[in-house]
């Protein structure tokens, strides 16, 4: 099949790659440009370890099709620090030990940032709704939500 | 129709490691001319932590900072030989293999900066802070670094060290059939509280506490990491998940994520776990290691908890909802049974 070109924003840089018309953009990222954050779990929509910010929304990438990001921002875990500093929501988690396998740590951590972007303060239930698409096999998800909360400066909504 | 609530309390011994033909594992320790070290080990780990507690055994044992330790748990084809990681046998096993090879390689250390500086091996002890010095006159020291450097570049000595850590096979008496399996045991007792829907069947968890019993907690943070996320696997195994191959039609078992139900962020109970710290006399620094015993009390005390809540005595796993409602069924009704404290 003859490839097509794509051209998105991936973390600030703009990227291009010959892909299947068909490709989703998690294989597109993954095998096209290297960029290896967004995991393949389930490849079907149910585990989230693929989530990436789209024109900051959190989108699936397993179910995106890479011609639909056309000039448009992809954004990974892997953007999220500037040079050495790492993001607050990195800080947090590695503070509360919100990781075991890491696994589902890159999807999280874009889940997460997508809810504080648009809710800098969000309430438990808000940060147990914005992942609850990403699920976690490892961590019981209590030190995940902790180190959202924590992240939003919201270390008192902390439990037990 | 109503919601009854119930409460469930299991008390474990859990076995740290198997012992099926002999529990052995390795480890070799090298330096490297800058003076860090690399510990070769080839089980594997999962999230659970054993890079972390074995990086720590393996400097504090060396004498060196523990930033100054890499693990390489890469490979089993160039690494020495592991049984694995099963069994919670990582912190117990891989620890005291470390321990050894470190002890080696600390003797090496300790007879390079010795012949540097031009004193009896004996006399030297390390900081913990990458010098080595004379026991009693600091200032007669040398790095860590500089001590690598001589060994490999002057002296032509390997700093390096090999450590096995064997639980022999424990052969049956013929007589008795005693055997002696195993060598440590960590303990835990969990409590449970539900609700039980007589309606509906479903489980709701509560709340979860538990006292562990796991040696000395190497790396406390990660004990309690471990302890929170296996009561949540302890939760899923209890009430959600369904594995291989126990369908009564494996045709009909799940094949994604939509049917293998596990609870989500917004299903976890409340949880506060105590940490009961007996160093164990042959574990490394004291450690056992908490590993799967995480999860396993939530099992029996989640279905004692059922118990109590609507009389239903479910005796496989998981506690569905179609299991408690027949169970219901079968008794005429719910029957909660009495309740012991508050
Ligand atoms: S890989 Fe995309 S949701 Fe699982
Ligand atoms: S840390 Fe392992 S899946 Fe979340």
């Amino acid at each position: 099949m003859a490839k097509v070109p794509v051209q998105f924003r991936l973390n600030g840089s703009d990227r291009a790659a010959f892909i299947d018309a068909a490709d989703n953009l998690l294989m597109t990222l993954r095998r096209g440009l290297n960029e290896f954050a967004p995991k393949y779990g389930c490849g079907q929509g149910t585990c989230g370890v693929c989530t990436v910010l789209i024109d900051g929304e959190p989108q699936l990438s397993c179910l995106t099709l890479a011609v639909a990001c056309e000039g448009r921002h992809v954004e990974t875990a892997s953007g999220m620090a500037e040079g050495p500093n790492l993001h607050p929501l990195q800080v947090a988690f590695m503070d509360n030990f919100a990781a075991q396998c890491g696994f589902c740590t890159p999807g999280m951590l874009m889940a997460a940032r997508a809810l504080l972007d648009r809710n800098p303060k969000p309430s438990r239930e808000e940060v147990i709704e914005a992942i609850a698409g990403n699920i976690c096999r490892c961590t019981g998800y209590e030190p995940i939500i902790n180190a959202i909360l924590a992240a939003a400066g919201a270390g008192d909504q902390k439990r037990a | 129709m109503a919601r009854h609530k119930g409460r469930g309390m299991a008390a474990i011994n859990y076995p740290i490691g198997m012992n099926l033909g002999g529990d052995p594992s390795q480890a070799l320790i090298h330096s490297n001319p800058d003076g860090k070290f690399t510990v070769a080990l080839s089980a594997i780990d999962l999230g659970q932590g054993m890079k972390q507690v074995t990086r720590q055994v393996a400097a504090e044992t060396l004498g060196v900072p523990v930033e100054d330790v890499y693990v390489d748990t890469a490979d089993s084809d160039t690494g020495p030989h592991d049984m694995g990681s099963f069994a919670s046998r990582g912190t117990h096993r891989m620890g005291n293999a470390v321990i050894a090879a470190a002890r080696e390689a600390r003797g090496v250390l300790l007879e390079a900066a010795a012949e540097e500086l031009e004193v009896n091996a004996a006399d030297l002890v390390t900081d913990g802070r990458g010098n080595i010095h004379v026991r009693g006159a600091p200032s007669r020291s040398i790095t860590v670094r500089a001590t690598a450097q001589a060994a490999q570049f002057r002296q032509g000595k390997t700093i390096a060290g090999r450590g096995i850590f064997l639980i022999p096979l424990s052969a049956v008496d013929p007589e008795t059939g005693e055997m002696n399996p195993n060598t440590a045991f960590a303990h835990a007792c969990l409590v449970a509280d539900v609700e039980v829907d007589d309606e509906t069947g479903e489980v709701t968890v509560l709340g979860m506490t538990s006292a562990y019993e796991l040696g000395r907690a190497l790396n406390p943070r990660m004990v309690e990491q471990q302890l929170v996320g296996g009561a949540w696997m302890g939760q899923s195994h209890v009430l959600f998940e369904t594995p291989e191959p126990y369908y009564p039609n494996p045709d009909h078992g799940p094949r994604d994520f939509n049917e293998y139900l596990m609870p989500g962020p917004g299903d976890i109970a409340p949880y506060s776990a105590s940490v009961l710290e007996r160093p164990a006399p042959d574990g490394p620094f004291g450690g056992k290691g908490p590993g799967e015993m995480c999860a396993n009390p939530v099992l029996p005390a989640v279905a004692n908890a059922v118990f109590n809540a609507v009389g239903v005595r479910v005796d496989e796993l998981p506690i569905t909802p179609e299991k408690v409602l027949r169970g219901i069924r079968a008794n005429g009704g719910a029957r909660p049974q009495a309740r012991r404290g508050g």
